[in-house]
Parts: C-alpha cells; structure tokens; sequence
C-alpha cells in the first residue's frame, strides 16, 4: 500500500519519526487497570497498544497438564484483527504461535516455579495496536501484570528491540524500520541480575554489529525497567500521596 | 555493610535491599550473599532480619490457620472449599459430621452446600496434597449471619492492629463480631446491618491506607464520623 | 516436559560437564557424528536425510508454481513446515503442529530466508501473476536431541540438491519442457545450537542433555560469516558475556560444518 521509503536516516542523522538512533519511542505504562484479573498491565509503546493480564497461580485446567513439583506459566500472544493495517484473521497464525512460546520462556525464568507445585499462572496478552516491536512491549506489560498479581518474582523482566537501518544500529524500531531495515534483534533483560531471558535476531548483521545491537538494546532495557518500576510503585503510592497531602 | 533502603521504603521486584550479614525475611530471597525483594512492598530492617510487607499477595495455606471459605462441590465424601488460595482445600464428611460416613444414610448436601460460607481451621498441608479443613473446634462451622468482605492477605495484621488494638476498637465502636481468616476473608456480624457496614466501611479503609502511620486514630475518627452521620440522618 | 531422566542420571550428566566432558565422551564443543545424504525421494523435486548422532531428519522440497506475495511481485515464494512425527518420539503427538513444531520451522525459515540462500528474483514467471513457490518440508523422524541443527542443514542440502523442470511460458500458461535446472542458491546458512548446563556452554544437545539444560541458543552464519538467525530456548538465561562466547563458538564450529559440507 505505502511506498518503500528510500531512505531510512536523513541527512541530520535523525530517523523517519524524528529520532535519534539510540532514542525510544514515548512510553506510557499503567498498572491494574483490570478488576477481573488477578494482575494486569497496559502500555503504549509509540503506536503499539498492548494489554497483558495475569490469573494465578491457580489449579490448572486441564488437571493433567498441572506438575507435580512446580507452577506452569501458561501464556498465549494475541493479536486483535484491527491492530494491523490489514486485517488479521482471529485465529493463532504461526507467528502468535511461537511468539507465545518465546515470551513465556522470557518469564520463566524470573519466577520461582518451584514454590506453588500443581499450579498455574495465565498469562493473556492482547495487542490492540501493533506498530513494531509488539513481542518487547508485550514483555515488559506482561511481567507488571505478573508482579501486580502478587507473584513473587526474581525481578521485573523488561524487553526492547534494537536493529540496524541504512547501515546505523539503532534502538526500538518501529514497523517501517523492521520492515524495510536489514536487521532486528528483540532482547528481554533481567537488569538485577543481568540475565537475557531473550534473544531472537532475523536479517544480518556482522559479529561486531551484533554485539553493538545487544548492548544498545540492553541499554534501551535499564530506560525502561525505570519507567516499570515507576508504573508499578505510581498503583501503590497514590493514596499514600493523598494522605500526605490531606495532613499538611 | 549497609541496607539500601531507608524504613518502609517501597520496593518493587529485584530490587537489591542487602549485602552480607543479613537475613532473608519475608518476600526476599538470597542470590550471591546479596537480599532481593520478591515482591512489592514496603522493606524494613528488624534485627539485621529482613522484610518486605507485601502490598499485593495470596493466601498461602499454612497448618493451624483459621480461614474462612466457600463451599464449591459437594463430593462423594466431602467438600470442596475456595479458600481465596491456588490450592482449593477439602473438608471431609467424617470431620463434620464427627463420626463415621455412611453414604446411604447421610446426604451431605443437607448438612453444607454449595455456596455456604465456613470458618475452619487448616488441619494438613503438605507440597503434594490440597489443604485438609477441619470444623470439629469451638468457633469453627457454617456461617449463617453476616456479611463478607476480602483483604490482601498480607494486610491481615495491620487489620487486627499491635496487639490487637484496631481490631478491638473496630469491635467496640461498632458492637460487630469480627472473625479474621488469616486468608484474607474476614467475617463481620452486627446486630443491624448498618453497624456492619461501617465496620466493613473500616477495614476497606484499613487495606487501602495500610502502609500508612497514624492509621488508628485515624479509624478511630473515621468510625467516630460515620456514627454521627447516621444518628443525624435518623433524626432528619 | 515429563521428566523422561532420571535424578540420578542429571547428576551424572552435571559432573560430567563441570569436568568439561559428556556422557558419550564428547568435549563440550564436539558435534556428533553427522552423515548427510542427498536426492533420497526421487518422487520430490529435491531431498536430504541428515543423520545426527542418533537425530534423524528427512526434508522433501515440492516446487510449484503459484501467485507471489503483493509486497514482492518478482520474488518466489519460501515456505518451511516441519513435523514432528509421532514415531519419532514418544512426546510427539499426533495432530496439528504444536509450539514446538512452529518454533522449529520458523527457526530454519528465518537462517534460510534471511541468508537469501534462495535467489528468489530467478524464480518469477510472470511479475505479479505467477511464480515458483519453494515448499520445504522437515520431517522429523527420530529425536534424540538437537533437532535445529539436523533440520537446517538437511532443509540446505535439499535445497542445494533441489531441480527445477525447465519451462517455457506459452499464452500466459506455464509449459514444462525437457530437462532440469538446479534451484538457483545464493547462500548456504548453517546453523549452530548451544545448549546452557551450569552455565558451562555445550555443542549439539543430546536428548538427555537437553532436559538437563536450562537454555538453548541457536544462531545461523552464512557464507560471508554474517548473523542471520538467532534463537534463544528454554526457561533459563544467558549473561551478556556467555551470549558473546557462544557467538565466538558458533562461529568455530560454523566454520568446520562449511568445511565438512563444502559450501
């Protein structure tokens, strides 16, 4: 429908939405937005609209998929047939498939499996709006809505994509730069233990390229584990505020 | 070496609150001789001990516990019980009925049904089976009066107060009977509904301003405040 | 996964690795032995069987024509499907793909689509109405560990051995004519899985490894050395520096499977 753009990075180094190559997108995290999930989680990621909420532990349904000696983190990535500009069909295509498998084993690890054996946690992230880098954005919603529901975690997981376009590494691309650039390179972070807990690439990119879009992207990851924390400390502080500000 | 937090603090997930000669408290977990929060929360330091007061938390079942439930199924020889837990708990028939179940002379469903509410008391537990209830203690049963109402269960104590200061005086200003399931479903029985509602009224109160200082008076006026009102809107 | 090993056998597996060997008495970087036969199914435009230690996978490629893709009108068409056949496993089922199935088939889509090992431009008929569509299908057949690395390398060697009837275009249809011509390729993706066991780095997961393992990380080179996959498995971690040693590893071992299959 649109035309390729020709080039990707102007002349002033400043990208197609005005950015600089190391720049995120605006960022607006809520948290608890849902009264019928246990936890939940919404963020806008430039156009990116993405909801995650969270039910659990709880026992599983079917009982036979439920282990004997740990919690199973059950998650289903979902897009919303007008997120896109042409619209997707509301079955699982392939993608949802194996971006639901990925992202749940981005959170895996920050949990504790082992404390809440026979249980489950459902995780259902529905994207309303994609713009590119949606699986990062989902991330990030999903392990608020996780610690929202009050499920001890080893620390909040944060995601962030970083990618090469025009021969520039840059930070958090959105739709035309994944489609049109020669690179992406998703990374979800545990920042207080430096753990990734995920890593995909498609395109190419030389050894030092990618070692370079790494780092940006774990370094895109700290900027938003702040904003995270914030999300989830603004839910709890509120009325805190309000007290303080009634007693002066 | 140091804490990295100032007392009551709010701390979220992963962040560091200790390094070295510490103790692992509630919500925290060890990795590398440094303490991590688990959970949100507001951390403290007691005794080189330290805790996190979970804002956000579930009902972990523990033995001893009295908690309060709802009936779901009725079995072949018990019932089923929603504890507010990721466990569903099990009362057997033989434990109310306290004697020996003979399924062709008694119907269960006319003793409990679904949808009945209970206090009972955590009689098993263990990593490989759902709680085990028990009703066979003074105080434990069906309930048949009052109204409910649901707490985080980490909030519990702050309800019940320092010795148990705002749970008296909840009970004294309002002349309810509370009973406290340390799952976080707490019982409230007055003598008019009214009564109830205003102590219920409280301990929402409680639960959204808990990591608060000077909560009690505070209560206190409130529940003081709400009497007023409602004497002044009877004699209008 | 139900647990199929052992406590018992994990431990064994664990002190082995903390003293840089393996249960089969490979190091850690060692590969196993792999046998790579090409043109297997005659009745296929194009077929390899790789056996891997004791993973076996067949790929068939179908070549057929139909319409291109809007956003790329003179550009053939790729598309990789992968089963995992129940014979092959006792946890494989029988019934639509699972996540697993889908991740595997994306995995060597992507090592084979963004190497563009298939020059995808030589196979238009007519731009924007019709052109040759590469079906790539993995056929597992008996897993014992590493299923990405047996599947990428036989989903290339089918694809190297892949011919394509000659055809000429006559009134708008497309006419078969006498002989063959080889699958135009451009590149030869290869792809190297490491498994993550203590936070030692292991080379080509067996079976029972991989359910010792807490992560995988597959990454596929092609011939210029570039990245052009890469997937990351498993409910563990990798640090920023294991991720730069596994990458360096890859890259050896990358090296020595070009070699081995002359590509």
């Amino acid at each position: 429908m649109n035309e390729k753009p020709e080039k990707l990075i102007d002349k002033k180094g400043l990208r197609l939405d005005g950015r600089k190559p190391d720049e995120l997108r605006p960022i607006k995290i809520e948290v608890g937005i849902l009264s019928n999930a246990d936890g939940s989680a919404y963020i806008e990621q430039g156009k990116n609209k993405i909801l995650a909420a969270a039910f659990g532990p709880r026992e599983m349904h079917p009982k036979h998929l439920a282990q004997a000696d740990r919690m199973v983190l059950r998650c289903r990535y979902h897009m919303a047939p007008f997120s896109v500009e042409e619209r997707k069909s509301p079955a699982p295509s392939r993608r949802e498939v194996e971006l639901s498998k990925v992202i749940r084993e981005s959170l895996e690890p920050s949990l504790f499996l082992e404390y809440y054996p026979r249980t489950g946690v459902d995780l259902f992230i529905e994207v309303l709006q994609a713009d590119g880098g949606t699986r990062c954005a989902a991330i990030t919603a999903a392990s608020l809505a996780v610690a929202d529901a009050g499920i001890p975690m080893r620390d909040l997981v944060v995601a962030c994509a970083a990618g090469k376009v025009d021969d520039t590494v840059v930070l958090d691309l959105f739709d035309t730069e994944d489609k049109v650039g020669s690179a992406d390179v998703p990374v979800a972070f545990m920042p207080n233990l430096n753990a990734v807990t995920l890593l995909q690439m498609d395109g190419i990119l030389a050894p030092e390229e990618f070692e370079k879009a790494v780092n940006l992207a774990i370094e895109g990851c700290r900027k938003i584990y702040d904003l995270q924390k914030e999300a989830l400390k603004t839910k709890y502080m509120l009325i805190k505020e309000e007290e303080e500000v009634e007693e002066e | 070496m140091p804490t990295y937090f100032e007392k009551k603090q709010l701390v979220t997930p992963g962040e560091l609150l200790a390094e070295g000669d510490y103790l692992a408290g509630s919500n925290t977990y060890t990795e590398d001789k440094k303490i991590y929060a688990s959970r949100i929360g507001l951390a403290d330091c007691d005794n080189k001990r330290v805790d996190v007061v979970a804002l956000r938390s579930f009902y972990f079942p523990k033995v001893g516990d009295i908690v309060i439930g709802t009936v779901l199924e009725v079995g072949f020889s018990g019932w089923t019980v929603d504890i507010k837990s990721p466990y569903t708990a099990l009362l057997r028939a033989s434990d109310v009925l306290s004697r020996p179940f003979k399924p062709q002379n008694d119907e269960l469903s006319q003793v409990l049904n679904g949808g009945d509410l209970i206090v009972a008391k955590i009689a098993s537990y263990d990593r490989t089976h759902d709680p085990q209830l028990t009703v066979g203690e003074p105080g434990l049963g069906k309930i048949t009066r009052g109204q409910i109402i649901k707490v985080t269960p980490s909030k519990v104590p702050r309800v019940i107060g320092r010795q148990g200061s705002m749970i008296s005086m909840i009970k004294q200003e309002t002349g309810c009977q509370i009973i406290l399931g340390l799952n976080g479903v707490i019982l409230v029985t007055g003598k008019i509904p009214e009564d109830e509602d205003i102590a219920m009224a409280a301990i929402q109160k409680i639960e959204a301003e808990s990591h608060t200082s000077g909560l009690t008076d505070r209560i206190t006026q409130f529940l003081k405040e709400e009497k007023t009102k409602r004497e002044e809107n009877k004699n209008e | 996964m139900s647990s199929l090993i052992t406590r018992v056998r994990m431990k064994q597996i664990e002190q082995l690795i903390e003293k840089a060997k393996r249960l089969d008495g490979r190091g850690l970087g060692d590969y196993r032995e792999i046998k790579v036969e090409q043109g297997v199914i005659e009745k296929a435009e194009g077929s390899a069987r790789v056996l891997l230690g004791k993973t076996e996978v067949l790929v068939g490629v179908k070549v057929e024509t139909g319409t291109p893709f809007p956003d790329t009108p003179n550009d053939g068409v790729l598309t990789v499907n992968a089963e995992l056949v129940p014979l092959a496993s006792p946890t494989f089922e029988p019934g639509p793909p699972d996540e697993n199935s889908i991740e595997l088939a994306r995995i060597v889509d992507r090592g084979i689509r963004e190497s563009k090992a298939i020059d995808t431009e030589k196979l238009c008929v007519e731009p924007g109405k019709k052109v040759f569509v590469v079906f790539v299908d993995v056929y597992v057949l008996n897993h014992d560990g590493n299923l990405i690395d047996a599947s990428a390398l036989a989903a290339v060697a089918a694809l190297v051995n892949t011919k394509m009837p000659n055809y000429e275009v006559k009134d708008g249809e497309v006419v078969i004519k006498q002989g063959y011509t080889p699958l135009p390729m451009k590149n030869h993706p290869i792809t190297v899985t490491l498994g993550k066991i203590n936070n030692k780095l292991i080379v080509d997961p067996w079976l029972e490894e991989e359910q010792v393992m807490d992560s995988r990380l597959s990454m596929a080179f092609n011939d210029e050395g570039n990245i052009c996959a890469i997937q990351k498995g498993g409910s563990g971690y990798f640090t920023q520096q294991q991720i730069l040693e596994a990458m360096k590893l890859a890259q050896e071992k990358v090296a020595e499977l070009r070699k081995k299959m002359d590509w």
